[in-house]
């Protein structure tokens, strides 16, 4: 038995949301705002999965190989910004991200 | 199913960036000792050949690759302006980069490939395509703005950038899913035949979607509420870099911006266009007042940039079926017009960075006139342009966008617009006081090499020129609309 396509999409949008309070709400931890960007494209992920598969048009799961591609390449610049971050800083709390401002 | 081989011919100006991109790679890689040179000239022949494969391949509108590759005029003049813009950004950038260090092969590299990014956005012609090319320009960008490893600005800068444009990204793509579930297709003329026909499985659903979609774009213009990041990334990134994120990178939010409300979804206009007038709305009173507050003239070019984009979105807003073709086409000429004068502006901030003298505050254009009255003129110009003084072109922009905003029945809000644009006009007037009245504090004055400058001074003449002869371009615009939409 297949679960309705409203539940998979209710997940979807949980993990979506989880993952836009994990970016607003987080004033501790760059590794986690990179945590919770990765969590918000699986969640998309999902959707494009759940729609694929209950329209049976493969298209969607193809845009899912790329986006999972993209979200690999995302997240080596995310780290290495968060490298050269640190060695300047010497810190990744979010609130010493503090110089521009106004 | 029997596989069509594509029509690769399309491609030309693509494939030809992508080719120097990799030639730039193997000479990075393998010239020790000239490769940076030869990056930049590279760079820049792989840059004008793509100008000359666009217009060798300029066509009637189009697709191929299965509705993935979308070619139309439109796309033809983007992809056009695009290149030469990003030429003239790089000659611009080269005299910052070498005073400041930073100058390598990676530098130009990163560039080219963000351009290939735009044309890829530019010729987009389903959901897949425009992710595809917005993540190779974001992702190039980060980089960008981070190349200065060793400023702590400059990596802050970086970071905000990457954390919203990603945050950009997955909104964008969560509405895209919500469009792909309600039409069941990726191609961009597929949604717009299915919302026509009535035949979206899920209103609901799409109008969900709808509001992910108009917020990933709202965010990759600039625009109020989720401009957060553009002062700071302004600021904080080379000016050189901040030369392409103000002038390329916005004539590819346009370019996404069409691609995804005016043709895919076009059919739910009357709901996008309620979210776009308070966008914009917003970002000119906000753009216009915040600017005035600021000292760093980058931070000022940020928050006017913010109300340009206002100004923009204006044109698609007033998009009434009566003046379709003319309200587009006078976005259109604002983004051409917008990305012109601010590659102009932050060539002459840049051109005047030297080793130990940076051009970053509006105090350090003080006294400009004292020792070079031309590149005092030439800024002089450029401010009155973006301020939208008569018979410059920047006051054509506007006057063609706030008609079409007219016609289209928001004359209240055509009025809150003129005010702001006039409140707008103190900070750029102010820039003009500072060069041409106040004491100098050091010889300051516009260097580089001699080809840049006239370079510099050909763009920001043009600038006048356009001004002379408005009606020209603006028809080029309604014709490239006329054939594309």
């Amino acid at each position: 038995m297949m679960a309705p396509l409203s539940h998979v999409l209710t997940l979807g949008a949980i993990l979506f949301a989880i993952s836009v309070v994990g970016i607003f709400l987080n004033r501790k931890n760059l590794i986690v705002l990179l945590m919770s960007i990765e969590l918000m494209l699986l969640a998309v992920n999902m959707n494009f999965v759940a729609f694929s598969s209950y329209s049976g048009d493969p298209a969607g799961q193809i845009f899912v190989f790329f986006i999972l591609t993209v979200a690999a390449a995302e997240a080596a610049i995310g780290l290495a910004i968060l490298v050269t971050l640190f060695r300047n800083l010497r810190s990744i709390h979010v609130d010493d991200l503090d110089s521009l401002k106004g | 199913m029997e596989f069509q081989i594509p029509n690769f011919l399309p491609l030309l100006p693509e494939i030809t960036l992508a080719t120097f991109g990799l030639v730039i790679l193997l000479v990075v890689a393998f010239a020790r000792r000239c490769g940076t040179s030869l990056a930049f000239y590279l760079a820049q022949a792989g840059l004008l050949c793509a100008v000359v494969a666009t217009w060798m391949v300029a066509d009637e509108l189009n697709v191929t690759f299965g509705q993935m590759y979308l070619y139309s005029p439109l796309g033809d003049l983007l992809k056009m302006a695009t290149c030469l813009i990003v030429a003239g950004g790089l000659l611009y950038g080269r005299d910052y980069l070498r005073a400041h260090g930073m100058e390598t092969g990676e530098f130009y590299l990163l560039v080219l490939f963000a351009t290939l990014g735009i044309m890829v956005l530019v010729s987009a012609g389903s959901l897949l395509t425009v992710y595809i090319g917005l993540e190779m320009l974001s992702l190039a960008s980060y980089a960008l703005v981070a190349s200065n490893r060793d400023s702590a600005r400059a990596t802050e800068a970086a970071m905000k950038y990457f954390v919203l444009g990603a945050l950009a990204s997955g909104l964008l793509l969560y509405g895209m899913s919500m469009v792909y579930g309600a039409t069941q297709s990726l191609g961009l003329i597929d949604v717009a035949r299915t919302l026509f026909e009535q035949q979206a499985a899920n209103r609901t659903i799409l109008l969900f979607g709808l509001v992910f979609v108009v917020a990933g774009v709202a965010f990759k213009l600039g625009v109020v509420p989720f401009h957060m990041w553009l002062p700071d990334v302004y600021d904080g990134a080379p000016t050189p870099v901040t030369m392409f994120i103000a002038s390329a990178s916005k004539l590819a939010a346009f370019a996404m911006a069409c691609r995804l409300l005016a043709f895919g979804l076009w059919d739910l206009i009357e709901h996008w266009r309620h979210m776009l007038l308070f966008v914009a709305i917003a970002s000119i009173v906000l753009g216009n007042v915040a600017a005035i507050a600021q000292s760093s003239i980058k931070r000022m070019l940020a928050y006017s940039s913010i109300s340009h984009m206002g100004f923009l979105l204006l044109g698609f807003i007033s998009s009434v079926p009566a003046n379709i073709h003319h309200a587009y086409a006078s976005a259109l000429f604002y983004a051409l017009t917008y990305a012109l004068s601010s590659l102009a502006a932050f060539g002459i901030l840049s051109l005047m960075t030297r080793e130990g003298i940076d051009a970053e505050n509006i105090d350090d254009l003080r006294g400009l006139n004292k020792h070079s009255s031309w590149w005092a003129a030439m800024m002089a110009i450029v401010m009155f342009s973006m301020a939208g003084l008569p018979f410059f072109v920047g006051f054509f922009a506007k006057f063609f966008v706030l008609q079409a905003f007219w016609q289209a029945g928001y004359a209240v809000l055509t009025v809150i617009a003129v005010l702001m644009s006039l409140i707008g006009a103190f900070y750029y007037l102010r820039v003009v006081k500072v060069i041409f009245f106040d004491e100098a504090q050091d010889a300051r004055t516009v260097g580089g090499h001699w080809f840049a400058r006239g370079v510099l001074s050909a763009n920001v003449l043009a600038l006048a020129a356009l001004g002379l002869f408005p009606s020209l371009a603006m028809q080029l615009c309604v014709v490239v609309m006329q054939n594309s939409l």
